[in-house]
This record gives C-alpha cells, sequence and structure tokens, in this order.
C-alpha cells in the first residue's frame, strides 16, 4: 500500500492538474495489474462492498485512541472526514507492513462474511500496521465515496499517457456495469475491443453553460436549437435483442423504467440513442418532481406507473445498425434518427425532441423566455457540424439557461461543511415570513466566496442561540438572496414548497431583516411557475 | 458572560481577564488603565492601553508593532507587588518573549496561560509549569485529532521540499505569521540548500529579535529593486497574506507551502490551496495541553480561545472543575496563519 499512498500523497500536495496526471500514469507504469485494475476503479466510482459499518469503526478507534466515543464524534465535524477523524485519533501503529491495495481490498472483502470480533480483531489488526496516510486511505475504502481530487477524466489521461491508447476510446472502455471482480486489467484496458459488452454506453457528451449572449456564436444557420428538459439524461441501447437505460451518472436503469421494454419491438439492434428521460402528461413533461418519485423506485408499482408514465426525448444518434456515428455531423446523425423514429406509434415510450426554428438571436431570445411555459430550463444549442465528443467539451454545444428565480430569505440555522469546508459552516436553512413568523423553506450550501464563509462562520459563533447536535440556531439577522430554477408543491415541507436547485446568489447586506420574501410571495410563485 | 465569585483572584469582564486586589487587566481588548500582556500578537497586545506591563523579552516587539506606549518590564520569574496582588511572569513558550501570568492574592494562585506550547522550538523561551490553584488555559487545539510530530520530522519534509524546488529551479515561498512562526521556521531551515529571502513585515521582527541577542540565520529582504534572478533556489518566508498576491509574482515559477497546525487537517490544507502544508503550531497539541494541565496541580480550569465547549467537557469528564471563558476573539478559522 506504500505505493498508492505514495500516490496519494504527490496527487494531495500539488493542486496542479499536469503533476496529477503525472503521478498517476507513473503509477499505472508501474503498478501490478490487479492494483491498476483497483485504482481505475475507484477513481471511477467503483468500490468494494462496505465490509463494517461507519458506527463500528467509530466505536472502535474511539476505543483505541482511549478516548470517550462523544470526544470522536464532536472532532469530526472540525476535521471533516470521518475516515481522517478516525486516522487522526489512533495511536500509533507497532509494526510495518507493505502489503499491495489489492491485499487490503480483498482483506475487506473477505470480512463481509466474517462475524463480528473477526471484523473488529482485523481491522484493528490492519490500523496496527499501517502508517497515518495508509490508514486514512484504508479507512476511505471501508467508508467509501473515494473522491481524493482526481476526476475520472484526469483518471482516463493519465491512463491513455501510461499506455499510449487514446484518451477517447479509454473513456469508452472504462464505461458501463464492469467491477474489478468481472473483468482483468488485461480484458478493461489492453485486449482487442470487438467483444466488447453488449451494455456499454458511449461516454456522454456534456455542453458548457453559456455566460454570454450567443450573438458571439456567429451565423444562426450553423446553431440547432432545442428545449433544456428538466429531466435526467439517458442514454437507451438496443443490442442483442435487448435494450439497456443508462443514466449521465452511469447508473444502470432498466429496471427502474419498465416502459421502455417495448422498445426491442420498434427499434432495431444495434440502435443506441441519447436523450432526456421525462415524466410525461401526453403532450408535455411533468414537473421534475413528478419524475422524482420514479426515480428512487427500483420496482414501479402499477399506480405510480400510470400517474407518472416515463418517456425518451430523443436528440441524438449514437449508433445505427452497430455502426458508431459519433464522428458524424450533428445533421446527419438527427437526420437518421428521425428517419428511424418516425416510424413509432403515437403511444410509443419515445420521441423525438423538437428543433425549435429560430433565423435571428434575437428571436432564439424570444423563444427562450417562454422556456418555463414548456417545462423546459432554457435552451440547448448544438453546431449543426459538430461530432458527439466525449465529456465537457467547450466549442459546439452550449446550454442557454434561463435567468433563475430569485427569493430574499433570511438565515436561521447553520451547521459545518465537509472536505475542504470542514470547520467552517457553509450549511444554512433559511426563511421567510409567515406574519411575526420565520418559516423555513430551503437549505443552501452553495454560492458564497470561501472569505464570505470565513465572515459568516466567524459570525455564526458569535451569534449561536441554541445547539442541536451539529446545528446551530443563529439570531435572525442576515438576509441573502436564494435563487432557484424551479418551484413546486410538497407537503413533506412545513412551508408547504420546495425548490429546484437552491443556493445563494448573494449575500443582500444592504435588506434589512424585515424586508425579507414573505410565504404569500412564495405561494404565489408558486401558482405562476409550479 | 459569567463573572467569578466575589473572591476570586481573577474575574471575566467585557473588557478582558480582571484582577480587583491589583486593578488591572491581563490581555485586555478594550482600553484599560493598566495591562499586562502575556505576549505580542495583535489578538493579546492591543493599542489603547494607558500602562503596560511585560517581559523584557517581549517589550521590544510590543513597541515595534505598537509604538510609542508606557511600558514597564519585568524579567521572567521575577516578582512584582500590584496593590494586594503579587505577579510574576514565566515562559509560554508560545513565542521568543512570551509568558504565562502568574497572580497570586493572599495565597491563592491564578495562572493565566496566555498561547502556549510545552515542546522547545530551540528560539522560544521554553514552557515552565507553574503550580497554581487555578488555570486559565487556551485550548486552540484542544481536540485529540491535534498531535504533533516531532519537529526535527518536520524540518527534513521542510528542507527536503524546498531542496526539490531549488533542483527544479522553483522558488519556495512558505507562508507563515510574521512573529515568531516565521523565525522558528528559519531556525529548522538548513542554510546550505539556497538563500532565504524575507518579506518587509518579516524581517522588521527579525530586526528586533537580532537586536534582543535572538540568533537566527542570515535572510536578504525582498526589496521592490531585488533581481529574483540573483537567488536561485531561495525560499522566500512571507506573510500568508502575501502568498498567492501580486507580490509573490515576481518569483516566477513557484511552490507555496503553509506552516501552521491547521495544517494537519487536511480539510483545511485543500482551502488553503498551497501545494504543501507543514505541521508546525506554536499552540499546544492535545496531549500537551493535558501535559501543561496536569503539571500545574490546578483543580479548577478555565478554558479559553478554541473549542471551549468541547474541552471542558472532557475536563469534567476527567475529574476536574472546569468552565469556560468566553472571549471577543474572532473565530478559530481566523486564526489560522497564526496557529
Amino acid at each position: 500500500m506504500k505505493d498508492f499512498a505514495t500516490l496519494f500523497t504527490t496527487i494531495d500536495q500539488t493542486t496542479k492538474t499536469t503533476a496529477k496526471t503525472k503521478a498517476l500514469a507513473n503509477f499505472f507504469t508501474q503498478a501490478s495489474d490487479d492494483d491498476k485494475l483497483w485504482t481505475i476503479a475507484l477513481f471511477s466510482g467503483r468500490r468494494p462492498k462496505r465490509a463494517v459499518t461507519t458506527t463500528q469503526l467509530r466505536e472502535w478507534a474511539a476505543e483505541q485512541g482511549d478516548i470517550p466515543l462523544w470526544l470522536l464524534e464532536e472532532s469530526y465535524p472540525v476535521v471533516g472526514d470521518l475516515a481522517e477523524t478516525i486516522a487522526l485519533v489512533l495511536p500509533p501503529p507497532s509494526r510495518q507492513s507493505d502489503l499491495p491495495l489489492t491485499h487490503w481490498i480483498t482483506e475487506l472483502k473477505s470480512l463481509v462474511t466474517a462475524d463480528i470480533e473477526t471484523r473488529k480483531a482485523r481491522i484493528l489488526d490492519a490500523w496496527d500496521q499501517l502508517e497515518a496516510t495508509e490508514r486514512f486511505l484504508f479507512n476511505k475504502l471501508i467508508t467509501g465515496g473515494f473522491r481524493i481530487g482526481v476526476s475520472r477524466k484526469l483518471m482516463t489521461r493519465a491512463l491513455a499517457q501510461a499506455t499510449g491508447q487514446e484518451e477517447a476510446s479509454l473513456a469508452h472502455r472504462l464505461m458501463g456495469g464492469w467491477t474489478p471482480e468481472t473483468t482483468s486489467f488485461h480484458h478493461l484496458i489492453e485486449a482487442e475491443d470487438s467483444v466488447a459488452d453488449e451494455s456499454r454506453p458511449y461516454p456522454f457528451y456534456l455542453a458548457y453553460q453559456l455566460d454570454d449572449p450567443p450573438d458571439g456564436l456567429g451565423d444562426p444557420e450553423d446553431w440547432l436549437a432545442e428545449w433544456k428538459w428538466d429531466g435526467i439524461r439517458g442514454q437507451v441501447i438496443l443490442r442483442g435483442g435487448t435494450h439497456h437505460v443508462w443514466s449521465r451518472g452511469e447508473e444502470l436503469m432498466t429496471d427502474r423504467f419498465p416502459e421502455f421494454g417495448r422498445l426491442p419491438d420498434f427499434l432495431p439492434n444495434g440502435t443506441v440513442l441519447d436523450g432526456e428521460i421525462v415524466a410525461w402528461d401526453g403532450d408535455q413533461p411533468y414537473p421534475f418532481n413528478t419524475l422524482q418519485a420514479r426515480i428512487g423506485r427500483k420496482t414501479v408499482p402499477k399506480k405510480l406507473l400510470k400517474e407518472a408514465p416515463v418517456i425518451l426525448l430523443s436528440y441524438d444518434l449514437l449508433e445505427e445498425n452497430g455502426q458508431d456515428l459519433r464522428h458524424q455531423p450533428l445533421n446527419h446523425r438527427r437526420a437518421r434518427m428521425n428517419a428511424i423514429l418516425q416510424e413509432l406509434p403515437r403511444d410509443a415510450p419515445i420521441r423525438v425532441a423538437p428543433a425549435l426554428p429560430f433565423d435571428t438571436w434575437d428571436r432564439l431570445a424570444d423563444i427562450r423566455v417562454t422556456a418555463r411555459d414548456h417545462r423546459a430550463e432554457g435552451l440547448m444549442l448544438k453546431r449543426k457540424d459538430s461530432p458527439y465528443l466525449s465529456g465537457r467539451k467547450k466549442g459546439d454545444w452550449w446550454k442557454w439557461k434561463l435567468d433563475p428565480l430569485t427569493v430574499d430569505a433570511v438565515m436561521i440555522y447553520a451547521q459545518q461543511g465537509h472536505g475542504r469546508r470542514a470547520n467552517l459552516f457553509t450549511d444554512f436553512t433559511f426563511a421567510v415570513w409567515n406574519g411575526n413568523d420565520l418559516v423555513p423553506f430551503t437549505k443552501a450550501y452553495s454560492g458564497l466566496t470561501d472569505e464570505e464563509f470565513r465572515q459568516i462562520t466567524a459570525w455564526v459563533r458569535k451569534n449561536t442561540q441554541q445547539r442541536f447536535g451539529p446545528v446551530r440556531q443563529v439570531t435572525p439577522h442576515h438576509v441573502f438572496e436564494i435563487a432557484f430554477e424551479g418551484i413546486h408543491a410538497s407537503p413533506r415541507h412545513k412551508s408547504g414548497i420546495a425548490l429546484r436547485f437552491p443556493r445563494m446568489s448573494r449575500w443582500r447586506h444592504d435588506k434589512p431583516l424585515q424586508e425579507a420574501n414573505t410565504l404569500d410571495d412564495l405561494k404565489e410563485m408558486l401558482e405562476t411557475y409550479g | 458572560m459569567f463573572c467569578g465569585m466575589a473572591n476570586d483572584v481573577l474575574t471575566f469582564t467585557d473588557r478582558g481577564i480582571y484582577c480587583a486586589a491589583g486593578d488591572f487587566f491581563i490581555d485586555p481588548w478594550r482600553p484599560v488603565d493598566r495591562a499586562l500582556i502575556t505576549h505580542g500578537h495583535a489578538d493579546h497586545a492591543r493599542p489603547g492601553h494607558r500602562r503596560y506591563l511585560c517581559t523584557d523579552a517581549c517589550a521590544p516587539v510590543m513597541q515595534h508593532r505598537l509604538g510609542d506606549i508606557s511600558v514597564e518590564t519585568v524579567k521572567f520569574g521575577e516578582f512584582r507587588r500590584i496593590g494586594d496582588a503579587s505577579v510574576s511572569f514565566h515562559p509560554a513558550g508560545h513565542l521568543p518573549g512570551s509568558a504565562q501570568i502568574r497572580v497570586e492574592v493572599a495565597g491563592e494562585v491564578w495562572v493565566v496561560s496566555g498561547d502556549y506550547k510545552v515542546v522547545p522550538d530551540g528560539l522560544s523561551e521554553t514552557f515552565e509549569p507553574v503550580r497554581c490553584h487555578s488555570f486559565i488555559t487556551e485550548c486552540t487545539f484542544g481536540l485529540p485529532v491535534f498531535k504533533w510530530a516531532d519537529q526535527g520530522d518536520v524540518a527534513l519534509q521542510l528542507n527536503d521540499w524546498w531542496a526539490a524546488n531549488a533542483a527544479a529551479g522553483r522558488c519556495s515561498i512558505l507562508g507563515a505569521y510574521s512573529l515568531g512562526k516565521a523565525q522558528r521556521l528559519m531556525r529548522m531551515l538548513n542554510p546550505d540548500v539556497g538563500p532565504i529571502l524575507t518579506h518587509g513585515a518579516v524581517e522588521a521582527t527579525n530586526a528586533v529579535l537580532r537586536g534582543q541577542g535572538y540568533a537566527l540565520p542570515d535572510t536578504v529582504q525582498v526589496t521592490p529593486d531585488l533581481d529574483t534572478k540573483d537567488y536561485p533556489g531561495a525560499l522566500v518566508i512571507a506573510p500568508p497574506s502575501a502568498v498567492g498576491s501580486k507580490w509573490a509574482h515576481r518569483f516566477g515559477t513557484s511552490s507555496t507551502g503553509f506552516a501552521s497546525g491547521w495544517m494537519q487537517l487536511r480539510g483545511v490544507r485543500r482551502r488553503r490551496a498551497a501545494d504543501r502544508g507543514f505541521v508546525v503550531s506554536d499552540h499546544a497539541d492535545w496531549p500537551g495541553l493535558m501535559h501543561a494541565i496536569e503539571s500545574t496541580g490546578a483543580e479548577k480550569i478555565y478554558a479559553t480561545h478554541g473549542y471551549t465547549d468541547i474541552f471542558a467537557r472532557w475536563l469534567n469528564s476527567q475529574g476536574y472543575n472546569a468552565k469556560v471563558v468566553p472571549t471577543e476573539f474572532g473565530g478559530n478559522d481566523d486564526e489560522v496563519d497564526a496557529a
């Protein structure tokens, strides 16, 4: 594990992407195949099955560190990471070892079926032979969420450097449902890629946000505009007589959306479509919270299936007759897609996402402001001759979102953040007026600068009225402008409303407490935009 | 705000720690007639008091920072009678000249720790435990996650980093508080690696401390006409605010580091967006705090500066009678630079 710890330390000690990539590429040229495979797995969001609960880890660590559990619990929000907190409170190891990363993962996997005494003994034994950084990484393997400043893109690039393969084709190889248990480094990375896993999706092409007016994009003739739908980005694959549905987060969602089970009846093998999965009322999408009810369910009750049926609003064709079309220009791909989809019956769970006709940028701006009427978040702009690239790339695809809705709200609770925001108050609850009462209606975590978070943290420490565990009730004083993308009714919330993507857009130093918005203002917004 | 019992030697007021028997304050944060000062950092030695009393080792820096003030000095360990109180100053090991203040009234002894660390740093007068009945202790790092490595090990890390940068033709920029931390780091550096350059704020403090006889390695102040090319492989020591500022651009390709106890935490380290964080603190770590408290023999402990609620709860569970002292000082994060 020492080589993996050295890799981590090198990556952690630099803010420069090139240096991180180099360190990782270096690791990929030296480590064993098993360690390489697990490293790829960890940095693409895969991890071993959880062997022990975090509650058990906390108890054992406190016991080993000779401190009461409450003291470990109080230290955790200051450190902001449980794996790190545990590594720090443990006494120094009594011996050294240098077993490889794969050994420790295998050890953790073997504990899944072990009895509790064995688990404890083996974890303590591991802690006792790992130094601080190795311990932290070992704990991270257990607590999950292996985020240590290496994006999947960076990892893919490093792998490309180490193997001499093309980054885009590696990105494609790394997609899909593989795990280190079902493949090998050789099979995943090196072997001839002819017998590819039939469920494997293509890497999604992602758009950047358009911040300036589109005039700078040149001739409107060269561009295609579509609504930016508020659903889940999805890829629908028809291969080998069956179908697969992937989310952008690379989660296989086939079983959650049984509607698509009919697709093999309509569409030929070797078809891959990219589009937006939305709940559909027959004419237009339902608001996002209707779809949300579906996302959480692995099996869907009949009633829900009827109330919130989903369809794919398809906007791209990535594969036709088993041929990869991604290098073809968009207008060609779209023409092929239209040809395939126009044959479909009216009740098929798939439709073409319409292209919006426009001749000038001004005309398109007029269309954009009506997006909410179409249950859209804004527009997508795509260059007609663009290939389908992989990942987030600037230039050919843009999202041109509506300006968010805003409301001025009062901060009433604060909580400390995690990770690099540890020890800072960054998670806040906001309220609006209902008569003389402040009614909480949303939380928000982002939008302020580090400096603003520092200021508000100092203020929270001095203005805490009450503590409820990690949550502090503060004196109502500060007003923030909260920006959000949508508003809908929610019986689960005290205020009766819920917001989509709320964040702090401005600290209203200029606004007195009394002038914050009211619950009636929110209800009015719900009427208009809900 | 809680105030003490009528017969307490020291009480906690909205101006700071007060001794009624001697009518003086210790490290007050609002102007008072007579202030006893533990050390020269800005949150302890504030401007505007009529009379100051501190150690002779602390006075030059304080005068350098606060200008024309009326200062009386005492030596470490020397007793001074003020009203009905007897006071003395004892090394706190926080930085050169820093003291704990012992106050005795009618046989009852209280000690105000100021800021302190218990391990020798090779520059400051080493912390001296003082027996007392009541101990007012800072607890900036009063959580069991804070345990400092041996200074020698950190010095190796620091010099390795510097040497690697020098070999790669990069300048090393180290952010550290200009009084105390900066000089301690200079003593940890190996001057064979390359030249040590300093920001004006650091060099001004160096001059004061050298004048007092504290031994520091040779340094060159960065002035507007200094050509950085004349100092290949240099290490620059600057206040944290200067690192990453326009001032630092002149050094071209560089690697940045910060030295503070907070660098123990990965989250804080990443927030700093420096290449390296070195865990070097002028405050006691968790074992250090426990050791110091035990050595005083005190039964009553007053916790200030830091995670006071948690720290007091821990002490109470260990059989002490511990209370929290509210202070007006800023949140913990304000102290990241200094700690």
